[in-house]
């Protein structure tokens, strides 16, 4: 079927074929050739309900029309909004959203961090999750960079509560907070090879240090044959 | 002296292993030094767990203190990535062990909401999260001021704590089969129902517990030692909590009634009657008393709770109708403290060839969750305990992240303790009530 009639539908990534994920094994459901696609990385329209739109209004206003430039995409979904802001504004939107009286979420929850591989050119997600307890209220800032180039600003000057969930997020996904007063590790030993929540990062698989001395992986102990 | 002596890049480090203090004295003596770096733990009985910190002292004022966290680091959060949506559970409620019960609720709410299924959950189970969360709460402060006690060297509060502690075990022991780590709470609803008996267990602890918290009241509340050791001690304000994300008892101690129960109500918490205490001292004894009062209010909650549970929610399913996601719920705890279910065996072993096709599915491949990203909140003891849950629609979490607010309110420890007495060091954190693993997860 030609495509040329339809309306400009975006592209779908492939998120996987096959019933189980497998492929040129044994599946044998008659499920091979189902092809599952992810959902398109797309903007909700207005209106988006509640007081989604009341924030996404008064934000707008704060940051003095720019809005655009600044938010890539509003995302509402399960009842939670969520703001992609770009990283070199991401200061200005987070300053705007604990100071302006209308907006006002003094609180904030803390910096999580997301790999997502297949996103190419934003795959380190930081996503920070904000609370307003004036107007009872939250709201979602999802904030990305390419993992060839791990930076995005530090957002300890505004939430210093972000200090150590900043230094988790570096720990964890080698997201570089720029401006962060001591970025440095904070679950893992200060000397440690890699930032294991990344998807390329194995489960296991890693010898045991402790003064010198070296213990194998437990999956690599003993060999039974 | 050669086993103390020993130049490091900050200075010359002094070895103390206990019986040489004398020693130490000498060497010290005369020395131009003034400043004292102490390295206080991970090993040390009175910081709670595998806490490090690290004090520069001035004569008996603390000038600096640094936090070092991460002993405890499990890699839960990356586990998760490997297991099942549901076995998600018995990870996640090993993370903060005082609340195992909250940590559970958080995550299967997360996963809840991606599913879409938050309203369809069985009231009766919403009851039974709530009356489990209380009794948990209970047993948490408990906890936190027993232990606080016997780090400013009083035993009887901690034995007083352990022992009220034990009831709400027992109870929780009796309904899950575990005293801890109890995987109870399921996406979809709890795994078992209550056992025979359960609702009388629980009221002979709404019996006793009353009077054991007013003899925790009677022993401390106006005790002389207690009050000079915690009045206007390790103080923090509203500006100074919201700066630094802390909620829980330690806001409350500062004045702001913030509980999610009440501004965000979830489970059903806005149809319970309860009162959301706080203190205007923002001090040390300000978040005993919140503490205290908030079991007071948890024993009202309970009572309610199982009020319906014996009345008007008496019998129904504790398990989501969905049979691609609930896994079989009609339990019955046998005396190994396993949940097992004669009827279903029965029918999925000689009844239905499809049944067990769909049982082996559901347990061993687990259900798919549509792709996308959620945030569920619960007030935990210690404050907003967060679950934000990343889907890819496969039957595993793509990431889990919890927001746990001992690892946010620890943060508070050098706001709370630089310019303080050494002493006080000790009841700021135990007034922060962090839990290790809760904080490294």
């Amino acid at each position: 079927m030609s495509t040329e009639n339809l309306p400009e539908v975006p592209e779908e990534p492939i998120a996987r074929l096959g019933m189980f994920g497998t492929s040129g094994t044994g599946d044998t459901s008659g499920y091979g050739r189902l092809v599952v696609r992810r959902k398109p990385e797309l903007s909700t329209p207005r209106p988006y309900g509640g007081y989604f739109d009341t924030v996404a209004d008064e934000l707008e206003r704060a940051l003095g029309g720019d809005f655009a430039d600044a938010v890539e995409r509003v995302v509402v979904d399960r009842g939670e909004l969520t703001f992609h802001v770009r990283r070199e504004r991401l200061l200005d939107v987070v300053r705007a959203l604990r100071d302006d009286a209308a907006l006002r979420f003094e609180l904030s929850l803390g910096v999580s961090g997301v790999h997502y591989p297949h996103l190419a050119g934003q795959e380190l997600h930081a996503v920070i999750h904000l609370c307003s307890i004036t107007h009872n209220r939250r709201l979602r800032v999802e904030v990305s960079c390419p993992d060839d180039d791990r930076h995005i600003p530090s957002t300890v000057s505004v939430y210093p509560t972000h200090d150590w969930h900043e230094r988790e997020t570096w720990d964890f996904f080698g997201i570089v907070f720029d401006g962060h007063p001591a970025l440095t590790r904070i679950m893992m030993p200060d000397d440690w090879d890699g930032h294991p929540q990344r998807k390329d990062y194995p489960l296991g698989g890693i010898p045991v240090e402790y003064r010198g001395a070296e213990i194998p992986a437990p999956d690599q102990r003993r060999s039974y044959t | 002296m050669s086993a103390f002596d020993d130049e490091a890049t900050e200075g010359t480090v002094y070895t103390v292993s206990g019986n040489d203090w004398s020693e130490l004295l000498e060497t010290l003596t005369g020395q131009q030094d003034e400043q004292l770096v102490i390295n206080m733990g991970p090993q040390h009985p009175s910081t709670h767990g595998v806490l490090r910190l690290v004090l520069n002292l001035d004569g008996e004022t603390v000038t600096e203190a640094r936090t070092v966290i991460g002993y405890l680091h499990t890699g839960i959060e990356k586990n998760l990535e490997f297991r099942t949506w549901t076995q998600g559970t018995t990870f996640v409620t090993r993370m903060d062990y005082l609340a195992p019960i909250f940590n559970e609720t958080a995550y299967c709410m997360g996963v809840e909401k991606l599913l879409g299924i938050t309203d369809q959950v069985p009231e009766r189970a919403q009851a039974i999260r709530v009356m489990m969360m209380e009794l948990t709460r209970i047993s948490s402060h408990m906890v936190a001021i027993g232990t606080f006690g016997m780090e400013l060297g009083a035993t009887t509060p901690f034995l007083f704590g352990s022992r009220e502690r034990e009831m709400v075990l027992d109870v929780m022991e009796y309904i899950t089969g575990l005293r801890m780590n109890m995987a109870y709470v399921r996406p979809g609803g709890v795994s078992v129902d209550l056992p025979a008996g359960a609702v009388d267990k629980v009221g002979e602890l709404l019996k006793v517990m009353p009077g054991r918290i007013k003899d925790m009241r009677k022993m401390l509340d106006a005790n002389p030692v207690y009050l000079a050791r915690t009045k206007d001690v390790a103080y923090l304000d509203l500006t100074g909590c919201m700066a630094l994300g802390v909620t829980g008892p330690m806001l409350r101690a500062a004045g702001l009634p913030w509980d999610l129960r009440k501004s965000q109500p979830y489970c059903g918490y806005e149809t319970y009657e309860f009162d959301v205490p706080t203190e205007k001292s923002a001090d040390v004894y300000g978040r005993y008393l919140v503490r205290v009062a908030e079991m007071e209010e948890s024993l009202k909650i309970i009572e309610q709770a199982l009020d319906r549970l014996s009345g008007p929610l008496k019998s129904g399913r504790v398990m989501v109708d969905d049979k691609k996601i609930g896994w079989p719920a009609q339990l019955a705890l046998g005396p190994d403290g396993l949940g097992n279910s004669p009827d279903h065996i029965a029918h999925i072993m000689s009844g239905s060839m499809e049944a067990l096709i769909h049982h082996f599915k559901l347990v061993t491949e687990g259900f798919r969750v549509p792709a996308g990203q959620a945030y569920a909140s619960v007030e935990s003891p210690r404050g907003e305990l967060g679950a934000h849950v990343v889907s890819d629609g496969g039957t595993r979490p793509y990431r889990v992240h919890f927001r746990d607010p001992s690892f946010t309110n620890l943060q508070a420890m050098p706001a709370t303790c630089e310019g303080g007495m050494v002493a006080d060091v000790i009841s700021a954190v135990a007034s922060i009530d962090p839990v290790m693993g809760g904080v490294d997860r």
